[in-house]
């Protein structure tokens, strides 16, 4: 049977009605709880950069050592700490979207710092920043950790929207974020190299600022460079100020 | 087609006086068929595409199955409640709106409560919404079908699909990973030098097992294709 178009036309407008209401209703009801969620995420990654915390399950317990042990300030380019954004809010370096960052100009981006202090709660033992870039199919950003000389990788984290499962989603595996650890950020003459990771897998022989790459994800491996050179070069002036000595040691 | 199936119908009411069984012959092929002799991946070759890409590990893939199955069944169903209404004209709008609508609705709800999940499963959630499997069965079962008897073609699709998928994924995770959800089955029984192989984590690992399978399967039927 052949409906006539207004019969059409009211069932799609039905149906819309019913569906985007649905939907609506679904995003309101689960809001509070993907939020969580995601605070949840950026704090574990954050933690994981530094720590191994696979073996807490506990949510809450995370929430409480992440409170317990992480400090944070905000920077900009210059390495000052910012205390009040644009519309005098006070500046939370937990709430600094850093993907809306990454499109503003690197100038006027603020930077969040994050502390991971020593036992005693006074000493820092660790810096970690935050990194965001381009990966192949979107974006990809991550989190470094970076030992007291502000020089040695403690650890690192990535995350990404949608490299290819087993190929460039392998960024997110423990055994391929192990292999920056160790590595150095600067020269022995203490200019900035970054760390690479180079093309192929199985590669002997590298660098202090180069790691084994991830075979069929040359270019996710790319943007992992791109993203941590770039980065850790907008944090140059905080790193300066802060490095225990600004002297550069040259050995012959 | 839909004149068709409406004479159809009314022929089966004519004949099946007293009410039939909930489970008669006809309803347990319904689901049977599509586990074996009509499945969809192996013998129809749907859905290749989240079969290969899911199916690394066992963990994603049992989601990824169960999410298929949600949606498969859901949508049958309440494409089958509507059958009598949905504009002939409009009808694979209305079909992919309501796939749209609950795939949306698992996302969310995955990326409330398994967020994990949510993050390794990414877009091959979203694209259950193109899983040739879900509108196939809408346009070829429950536009012309009763509820209960979609539903169960849902649940026969959907756990044909399921099956498939998580027996690809158990060889790829056990000959890729040396693991089985994620716990180390070769070191558990003592065989620590056990070569992982990486060709069963990239997708031609995945091919050459749905590969195998297909071939088990087909010596076993006897189905050829013309």
């Amino acid at each position: 049977m052949q409906q006539s178009n207004t019969y059409i036309i009211i069932f799609s407008a039905i149906m819309t009605i019913v569906i985007g209401g649905l939907m609506s209703l679904t995003s309101v009801v689960l809001k509070p709880m993907q939020d969580k969620q995601v605070e949840l995420d950026t704090k574990k990654k954050i933690l994981g950069a530094v720590m191994d915390i696979s073996a807490i399950k506990d949510p809450d317990e995370i929430l409480a050592v992440y409170n317990k042990r992480v400090r944070s300030v905000v920077v900009d380019i210059d390495g000052n700490d910012i205390e009040i954004d644009g519309k005098g809010n006070p500046v939370v370096a937990e709430k600094v979207n850093i993907q809306k960052n990454y499109k503003v100009d690197p100038e006027t981006r603020s930077y969040p710092v994050f502390m991971f202090m020593a036992e005693n709660g006074e000493d820092v033992d660790s810096y970690i920043f935050p990194m965001f870039g381009a990966g192949l199919w979107d974006w990809i950003s991550g989190y470094i950790a970076l030992d007291k000389d502000l020089n040695t990788v403690r650890g690192i984290a990535f995350d990404h929207r949608q490299e290819t499962p087993g190929l460039g989603a392998r960024i997110t595996e423990d055994e391929v974020q192990g292999r920056y650890v160790g590595k150095k950020l600067f020269s022995e003459t203490g200019s900035f190299e970054s760390i690479n990771m180079v093309k192929g897998e199985g590669n002997t022989g590298l660098s202090q600022h180069e790691v084994d790459g991830l075979s069929g994800a040359t270019m996710t491996a790319k943007g992992v460079n791109k993203m941590l050179e770039h980065y850790i070069s907008c944090y140059d002036a905080f790193i300066a100020k802060r490095k225990p000595d600004n002297k550069i040691t040259l050995n012959y | 087609m839909s004149n068709e199936a409406a004479v159809v119908e009314k022929v089966q009411e004519v004949v099946k006086a007293p009410a039939e069984p909930l489970l008669s012959k006809r309803r347990k092929k319904i689901v049977s068929d599509p586990l074996s002799e009509d499945n969809p991946i192996t013998v129809q070759v749907l859905g290749i595409c989240s079969a290969l890409a899911v199916t690394v590990k066992m963990e994603p893939t049992l989601v990824m199955s169960v999410a298929v199955v949600f949606v498969i069944v859901f949508s049958n169903l309440i494409i089958s409640l509507l059958r009598n209404t949905i504009p002939n004209r409009v009808r694979i709008i209305v079909q992919l709106a309501v796939i749209a609508t609950l795939v949306t609705l698992v996302s969310e709800v995955l990326k409330a409560y398994y967020y994990d999940m949510f993050k390794v499963l990414s877009v091959f959630v979203g694209l259950i919404i193109t899983n040739c499997i879900v509108m196939g069965r809408l346009e070829a079962y429950a536009m012309g079908n009763k509820p209960y008897d979609s539903i169960l073609d849902g649940l026969g699709s959907g756990f044909g699909y399921a099956w498939i998928i998580l027996t690809v994924a158990f060889f790829r995770e056990l000959l890729g990973s040396g693991s089985i959800f994620d716990f180390k089955i070769f070191e558990a029984v003592g065989w620590y030098s056990f070569p992982n192989n990486g060709l069963m984590v990239d997708p031609v690992g995945a091919f050459m097992v749905l590969g195998i399978l297909i071939w088990v399967q087909r010596t076993k039927t006897g189905y050829v294709e013309h």
